[in-house]
C-alpha cells in the first residue's frame, strides 16, 4: 500500500513535470522579446536567471512584502528539504547532520513566510481580488504541511524510528508500514498525505513556475537581434 | 469637444483602492468588413466563434512559448497589479495586468487544463462565452503593450504577449478593432499609416526644404526616392504632417546635411510604424516590414536609419532581422537598423556636428522614456544605451536638463497612455486616465525645476501628449522630439561634414 502510493505519487510528478517542461522547451519562441535592458551575452543571461532564482530581484523591485514573504518561504523550504534527507538516507553524511538546527529554525521561518503571504492575500484589496479558491488552498496546504511538521518537532512526537524505516523501506519492500500507535503518528500520516497531494498536483498547477521561469523569453533571451539573426521556425519567408 | 473627466493630479502617484468595472463601458469601435477582409480576417463575427476562438488559442499555444509559459506559471502574487498606468488611472480591477491576463487564463484553464475542466469553480475557469468575449474586447484594448508589468514580475510575464495573442484570436473570429485594421490597410494601399500619397509627401518635403532655407539660409535637402543614396531614412509618417513631429524631421535632415551623408526617404517605405505588432499578427508584421527591406534593395542604399518612433523601433531593432533578414546587402560596418539617435550620437562623437546649446536656453528639459524603446530595444553597444544616447544628445543640445522621478524613467518609465493601438478618439477616457502617472511626474519637475520641455522619441507619445497635456493644463508645446532640440542647436555650415 505504502509502496504503491510512493511510486504512484512520484511517477505522476515525474511524468507530469517532464511533460510540462517538454511542452515549454519544444514550443518555439518566434521573436526576440527580452525585457530590456537585457544582457547581450549568454553568460549575462545565465547571471540574470541566476539572480532571479537566487534573489527574486524582479519581485524585490516590484513588491517588498511579497518578496519578504516568498523569499522567507522559498529559502527556508530549501533548508527544510535538506534537513529532511535524514529520514531517507542512512548513514547520514556529516553535512546534513550539522544543518539539523538550521533546518528546524527554517521550519519556523517557512511557516512565517507563508503566513505573511496569506495575510497579503487577505488584506490587500488588489491581491484579494485576484485570488481564487485554489490560490488560498495552496497556501493552506503548505501551511498544513509546515504546521504539522512543527507540531511533530516541538510538541507531539511520532515514532520517528519506525517512520524512518518506512521511508527507507517503502521503495523496495511492500511490507513497509506506518506507525499508528501515538497521536504523533497520525499527525505524521496527515503530514505525509498533504505532501503527497502537493507532489501529485504540482505539475497541473501554478507551482510549475519552478521550471517555467527558465523558459520565460523575456528573461532567458540574449539581447542581440541585430548582431545575430533569430529565426522563427514557423515563419514563411 | 466632448466632456471628459480628467483625474486630479496629486503630489505623488497614488495607488488607488480597487473598483470594479469603471471602464467596462469603454469599447473600441469594431472593425468593418472593408478593413478585415484584405488582412485575411473574416468579414464579421463567425457563427461558430466560440469553437474557432478556442481552436485558435490552441494553435497559438503551440506557436508562442511566451503564451504557453505565461498562461501556466503566474502565481498571482500581485506585484504587477499597481504597476500599470491604466490601473493607476482608472482603478478598474481588470486593468491590473494580472487580472487582464486572467481574462485569457480563465478561458485557457477551462479548455486546456485538467484542473479547469474538472474543478472550474476552484481554479476560476470560465467558458468562452458572450460575457468573456465582451471583456476581452474591452480590456485587451485597454492595454498599451508597454511591458512595465513584465519588469516587476518575478517570472517576466509580459502582458503585451497576452494582449497581442488575444487580439489575434479575436481577429481570427472576425472581432477586430477598426483603428488598427484601417491603418494597416492604408499601409498596404498607400505605403504609410496616414495614407499620404506620393505627390503630397513630395510637396511637404519641398515645403520643408523651403522653410529651412528661409530660416537658416542653408539648402538642406529632404530627398524622396533617390536611388543610390547612402542611407534610407524611415520615419513615422506623423513626422511628415504633425506638430511637433515635423520639427524632429527637420532635425534629422539638418544632421544628414551637416554630416554630408546622402540619404533618401522612400515613398513606398516612408513609414516606420508597424501596427502588425499591435494586433499581434506575425504575418502582418512581416508584410508591413518587408516594404522597407524591399525599398532598401531597390534604392541601393547602404544603411537604414529609423526615426523617432517607439513601437517602430522595437519592430525594427528586435524583429526586422527575423522578419525579413538577413540584411547582408547593407554595409556591415553599421548596425541594421540604426536609430536616428545612434546615428546622430555617432556623428557627434566623431566631431562632425557643432551645437550651440544657447539656442535652447529658453528650455528646461526633461526626458520621457518611451516604453518600446526603454523596455523592448537597445541603442549602442551596451544595455541601457537606449537611455544614455538620447540623453547625451539632449545634453549636447541644451544647457538645462533635469530628470523626473527615477521610479518613472528608464525601464520603469510610464506609458504616455496612447500606445499599443489605443491612440483613437473613442478610447479618449482611457488615454486621459492612463497619462496620469506620467503627468504627475512631469508636474513635479515643472514645479520644482521649472521644466518646460519634455523631450522624447516616439510619434505616438508626441500625438498623445499634445492632445492630453492641455487637458491637464499643460501647454502642448511642452512636448517635442529629441531631434527638435538638435534642430535648434545644430550649427549649419559651422564645419565640414565627415566623409
Amino acid at each position: 500500500m505504502l509502496t504503491v502510493l510512493a511510486y504512484l505519487v512520484v511517477g505522476i510528478f515525474l511524468v507530469g513535470f517532464a511533460h510540462r517542461i517538454w511542452l515549454y522547451a519544444s514550443c518555439p519562441a518566434p521573436l526576440k522579446i527580452p525585457t530590456t535592458p537585457a544582457p547581450v551575452t549568454t553568460s549575462g543571461v545565465v547571471w540574470r536567471l541566476f539572480t532571479e532564482v537566487a534573489f527574486f530581484n524582479s519581485l524585490f523591485k516590484g513588491d517588498k512584502w511579497a518578496w519578504a514573504g516568498s523569499y522567507a518561504f522559498h529559502g527556508a523550504l530549501v533548508l527544510v528539504l535538506l534537513r529532511h534527507l535524514r529520514y531517507f538516507v542512512e548513514p547520514l553524511p556529516a553535512f546534513f547532520a550539522h544543518i539539523q538546527i538550521a533546518g528546524i529554525v527554517a521550519g519556523l521561518v517557512m511557516v512565517g513566510g507563508l503566513g505573511l503571504l496569506l495575510l497579503r492575500r487577505v488584506l490587500i484589496d488588489r491581491v484579494r481580488y485576484i485570488s481564487s479558491p485554489a490560490d488560498y488552498l495552496w497556501l493552506l496546504l503548505l501551511l498544513g504541511i509546515g504546521g504539522s511538521g512543527l507540531l511533530m518537532q516541538f510538541c507531539i512526537r511520532p515514532d520517528i524510528v519506525h517512520i524512518k524505516a518506512a521511508m527507507m523501506g517503502m521503495w523496495s519492500s511492500t511490507e513497509a508500514t506506518l506507525p499508528t500507535l501515538m497521536v504523533g503518528d497520525f499527525i505524521f500520516i496527515a503530514h505525509l498525505l498533504m505532501v503527497a497531494a502537493l507532489i501529485v498536483l504540482f505539475p497541473f498547477s501554478k507551482l510549475m513556475h519552478l521550471g517555467g521561469i527558465f523558459f520565460s523569453p523575456t528573461r532567458n533571451q540574449v539581447d542581440n537581434p541585430r548582431e545575430k539573426r533569430h529565426v522563427n521556425p514557423w515563419a514563411s519567408n | 469637444m466632448a466632456d471628459y473627466s480628467v483625474p486630479e493630479i496629486q503630489e505623488d502617484i497614488q495607488t488607488p483602492s480597487l473598483a470594479v468595472g469603471t471602464m467596462e463601458h469603454l469599447k473600441p469601435y469594431p472593425a468593418i468588413e472593408k478593413h478585415m477582409v484584405p488582412l485575411g480576417f473574416p468579414d464579421k463575427r463567425v457563427d461558430n466563434w466560440q469553437e474557432k476562438g478556442i481552436e485558435k488559442l490552441g494553435e497559438m499555444l503551440k506557436k508562442y512559448r511566451s503564451l504557453q509559459v505565461y498562461l501556466d506559471i503566474c502565481v498571482k502574487c500581485g506585484a504587477c497589479a499597481d504597476k500599470c498606468h491604466y490601473y493607476l488611472g482608472t482603478k478598474d480591477a481588470n486593468n491590473m495586468p494580472v487580472q487582464r491576463a486572467e481574462l485569457m487564463r480563465s478561458v485557457y484553464r477551462r479548455y486546456f487544463t485538467p484542473a479547469g475542466k474538472l474543478f472550474p469553480g476552484v481554479v476560476r475557469a470560465v467558458d468562452f462565452d458572450e460575457e468573456a468575449l465582451s471583456k476581452w474586447v474591452t480590456y485587451f484594448h485597454q492595454c498599451s503593450q508597454c511591458r512595465r508589468c513584465s519588469v516587476f514580475c518575478p517570472y517576466g510575464i509580459d502582458t503585451a504577449e497576452i494582449t497581442m495573442a488575444a487580439r489575434e484570436i479575436m481577429d481570427a473570429i472576425g472581432v477586430g478593432h477598426k483603428y488598427s485594421t484601417e491603418i494597416i490597410c492604408k499601409v498596404h494601399d498607400v505605403g504609410n499609416n496616414l495614407g499620404i500619397p506620393k505627390p503630397a509627401l513630395k510637396g511637404t518635403l519641398e515645403f520643408l526644404e523651403g522653410d529651412i532655407l528661409e530660416n537658416t539660409g542653408h539648402e538642406v535637402r529632404l530627398p524622396l526616392d533617390e536611388e543610390g543614396a547612402d542611407v534610407l531614412l524611415v520615419a513615422p509618417s506623423a513626422d511628415f504632417f504633425s506638430e511637433p513631429h515635423i520639427q524632429s524631421l527637420m532635425g534629422y535632415a539638418k544632421v544628414f546635411h551637416q554630416a554630408g551623408i546622402r540619404y533618401t526617404i522612400s515613398s513606398i517605405g516612408a513609414e516606420a510604424a508597424n501596427f502588425g505588432m499591435f494586433i499581434g499578427s506575425f504575418a502582418q508584421k512581416q508584410k508591413i516590414a518587408k516594404r522597407i527591406a524591399d525599398q532598401a534593395r531597390a534604392l541601393k542604399v547602404k544603411r537604414i536609419v529609423v526615426g523617432e518612433c517607439g513601437h517602430a523601433w522595437r519592430v525594427a531593432y528586435s524583429f526586422w532581422n527575423t522578419l525579413n533578414g538577413p540584411f547582408d546587402f547593407l554595409d556591415p560596418r553599421y548596425p541594421v537598423p540604426q536609430h536616428i539617435c545612434e546615428f546622430t550620437y555617432d556623428l557627434l562623437q566623431r566631431g562632425a556636428l557643432t551645437m550651440d546649446k544657447e539656442a535652447n536656453d529658453q528650455y528646461v528639459v526633461t526626458m520621457h522614456d518611451s516604453c518600446n524603446v526603454a523596455r523592448a530595444s537597445r541603442m549602442g553597444e551596451k544595455p541601457g544605451g537606449q537611455f544614455e544616447i538620447p540623453r547625451a544628445l539632449i545634453r549636447a543640445a541644451c544647457n538645462h536638463y533635469v530628470e523626473m522621478d527615477p521610479e518613472t524613467t528608464h525601464e520603469k518609465t510610464f506609458c504616455c497612455g496612447g500606445g499599443g493601438g489605443v491612440l483613437t478618439d473613442e478610447l479618449m477616457d482611457l488615454r486621459i486616465a492612463g497619462a496620469m502617472p506620467r503627468v504627475t511626474a512631469l508636474k513635479q519637475v515643472m514645479k520644482k525645476d521649472k521644466v518646460n520641455f519634455m523631450a522624447l522619441i516616439c510619434a505616438i507619445c508626441k500625438a498623445q501628449f499634445t492632445k492630453i497635456l492641455p487637458m491637464y493644463h499643460i501647454p502642448m508645446e511642452t512636448v517635442g522630439g529629441v531631434h527638435q532640440l538638435v534642430s535648434n542647436a545644430i550649427q549649419l555650415g559651422a564645419k565640414k561634414g565627415i566623409v
